[in-house]
């Protein structure tokens, strides 16, 4: 079973240190929140992990399958399993969502066997079609640019239907709850929810409870300014949301203390 | 050591006014001597022969020439290519792949150049409808009359010395006439194959659109790489849309990186009538185009799209002109292109609104994208506006590609080199949309993959 174990995990951008010694284990077949108020380091944990240049991992280690992530470049991480749904995807001008979703897929099976042929193109259709009914959207958005000028929610439903297309073994979903109307949202946690399952690790990032009604996570984290200071089941999230984060921060204060 | 300094400039000197073109009025009174030869192009060629001795060859002192230097031009070493001196040496055959038909499996009409001959094809049921497309010296026998109402009357031979030269010289060619009201169904395809060096090629393009008619045309011209030489190139391009009449004119260049192309083109547009341009440019050492619309009829339109990808050492310069004569035109150009290594590319454009060319709409764009620090892109847009109640606008962009652009296709696992393509690729699709050929759409879109490595 694929786990990816992240160790003392200490971030900086421009020299200034944003995480502080994170520690988190997310297995396969888990479903983990991560909680948090904004600009404690939960996002800066996922760009991290996915490798972003910006981020420098100043200290601590991140195994995933018995491998060292951080000695791998986006694209190798994202051939080992992980994947990456982001807050905020940047549009690819002139690139149609088929173009890249086939480009994509096929770079994964090039890894896997440098002598792969490729996805064929039936089977592609047929795949992305199912898809694409699956999250409530028009066969036309295969034609679209990729991100380009895509609602918020359309932008989230097509992470996950990259996710559920490429079909990692820890998906890292950031902030994927964000910007989206109820009914959207639903869409969204429908089919993360459709997508669960043993060969499936999660991450949730999230700064709402809101989004955890759909997903039911396994296991609650809380991240304070760079640290995860609470970990706990379901109930966690519930807590917080009666209880804001005041009494943690009360406690991170008085143990500094 | 000074006495030694000035000897050594003195010679070279010498050496400099000694380098002249090899071209000759016996020349050009040979290609006009077979007899054939209406009157009036005997005179246009030899007023032009004149023009040409008369212009200096431009310098960077000159503002369209700014960005351009021909120091390094060989101008001793080009001799046009003619029967006469086919060299035995084997020249490359043409590409096959630039002469499949445009759509399905039968050509329109295809008109194809190389060094040695020219083969004319047209569709029956397109010449039964009256329309001319044909070489220009078969043109020159058997249409004078049409041919006079275009040639050398809407690029002038005195507008510059290339200009000149290609008015002069120019054997290869072609005539496209669409009598009023006829439809062209199917493409028309002209093609110049020109492989060899130390050679000069020259072309003049020649396309009137009688009123109401419509046609889609593609011009190519193309050579391959040689090693150890140096090729020159002179176009002409004149173009007439008539009123109401709807040219599009897909004209792509992938000369060898050996060729220094000059060329000069415009198109007048008349009332109602519309005009969709697109230029693609992937070859060549050096390139100075001149491309201009003249919309001179109410209500007239045009569009130029472009695309260019430079790499190595080549320089290409294209200097558009958007010229608004008459109320109620619209132009809008955009240019794209990419740069590799230390590869340069000019763009300078001017939308030009007479006096009295009210409610006129006029766009110009063009986008770089850097893809090596030693490329460099220039960027000069322009306007100058006679009239008061007009709508114009401008935009210019150089940019590197965008780093989260990179990783977000990175973290999808496309690797670095592959999510650079993705996005030159997305960058030229707007443009290459506009291109209604899938084959020749892909054969540009490959060429560009290759030279991105």
């Amino acid at each position: 079973m694929s786990e990816l174990d992240i160790r003392n995990v200490h971030v900086g951008i421009d020299g200034h240190e944003i995480l502080k010694g994170v520690n988190l284990i997310v297995k396969q077949g888990e479903v983990h929140a991560l909680m948090g108020p904004n600009g404690t380091g939960k996002s800066t944990l996922a760009y991290a992990l996915m490798g972003h240049p910006s981020y420098e991992i100043t200290e601590g280690e991140v195994c995933f399958k018995g491998i060292d992530l951080l000695e791998l470049e986006p694209d190798e991480r994202s051939h080992l399993g992980l994947f990456l749904a982001f807050q905020y995807p940047v549009a690819i001008p002139g690139v149609s969502v088929a173009n890249f979703l086939r480009t994509a897929i096929n770079a994964q099976r090039r890894a896997k066997d440098p002598d792969d042929k490729g996805i064929s193109i039936p089977e592609f259709r047929r795949m992305l079609k199912e898809r694409m009914d699956f999250f409530q959207m028009d066969h036309s958005f295969a034609g679209r640019y990729l991100n380009e000028g895509f609602s918020g929610g359309e932008k989230k439903r097509a992470e996950v239907l990259q996710m559920a297309a490429l079909q990692p073994e820890i998906g890292l979903m950031d902030e994927t709850d964000s910007g989206l109307d109820i009914d959207a949202l639903r869409i969204v946690a429908e089919g993360v929810n459709s997508l669960r399952g043993p060969d499936l690790g999660i991450l949730v990032i999230t700064h709402y409870q809101r989004i955890l009604n759909y997903i039911k996570p396994d296991y609650v984290h809380i991240m304070l300014d760079g640290q995860i200071v609470e970990t706990g089941g379901p109930d966690l999230a519930l807590h917080l949301e009666e209880h804001g984060y005041d009494w943690l921060r009360k406690r991170k204060r008085s143990a500094a203390a | 050591m000074s006495t030694r300094t000035v000897s050594k400039r003195a010679r070279r000197v010498d050496k400099r006014q000694k380098k002249s073109f090899l071209f000759s009025r016996e020349m050009v009174e040979a290609i006009s001597g077979n007899g054939n030869v209406p009157e009036f192009i005997k005179e246009y060629r030899s007023l032009a022969w004149d023009e040409f001795e008369k212009l200096p060859i431009p310098t960077t002192s000159e503002e369209a020439w700014r960005r351009t230097n021909l120091r390094r031009l060989p101008v001793d070493e080009f001799f046009p290519v003619s029967m006469e001196n086919l060299t035995t040496e084997s020249l490359f055959p043409i590409d096959a792949e630039l002469i499949e038909p445009l759509v399905g499996d039968i050509h329109g009409g295809q008109i194809v150049f190389t060094n040695e001959e020219v083969q004319v094809e047209l569709s029956s049921t397109i010449s039964a409808k009256g329309v001319i497309f044909t070489d220009l010296i078969t043109a020159e026998r058997q249409h004078p009359d049409l041919l006079s109402l275009i040639m050398g009357k809407i690029v002038k031979s005195d507008e510059g010395k290339f200009a000149a030269l290609a008015a002069a010289m120019s054997q290869k060619g072609v005539f496209l006439y669409v009598p009023q009201g006829i439809h062209v169904e199917l493409p028309l395809h002209s093609v110049i194959w020109a492989p060899g060096k130390d050679l000069a090629f020259f072309s003049h393009i020649l396309v009137w659109l009688e009123e109401g008619s419509s046609v889609t045309y593609l011009h190519e011209a193309a050579s391959p790489n040689e090693q150890d030489g140096q090729a020159l190139h002179a176009g002409l391009v004149e173009i007439y849309v008539g009123q109401g009449a709807n040219l599009r004119f897909v004209e792509l260049q992938s000369w060898g990186e050996h060729v220094w192309n000059f060329s000069h083109e415009r198109a007048r547009i008349d009332r109602d009538a519309n005009l969709d341009w697109i230029f693609g440019a992937i070859g060549s050492h050096v390139t100075k185009n001149f491309s201009n619309i003249d919309l001179i009829g109410q209500g007239a339109t045009g569009r130029m799209s472009g695309f260019y990808f430079t790499d190595g050492v080549q320089h290409f310069d294209h200097d558009t002109q958007q010229n608004h004569l008459a109320p109620n035109t619209m132009s809008d150009l955009l240019f794209k292109g990419a740069l590799r290594e230390h590869s340069r590319s000019v763009w300078q454009g001017m939308i030009y609104v007479a006096p009295g060319a009210q409610k006129t709409d006029g766009y110009q764009a063009n986008r770089n994208l850097i893809l090596d620090s030693n490329a460099r892109a220039d960027s000069i847009p322009g306007l100058e506006i006679l009239a008061d109640d007009v709508r114009c606008t401008h935009g210019a962009t150089i940019g590197k590609i965008d780093p989260d652009q990179v990783f977000y296709l990175r973290s999808r696992g496309i690797p670095y080199k592959d999510a650079e393509r993705l996005i030159v690729e997305g960058f030229f699709d707007p443009i290459m949309q506009r291109i209604p050929f899938g084959g020749v759409r892909t054969r540009f879109q490959d060429e560009i993959l290759k030279k991105m490595g």
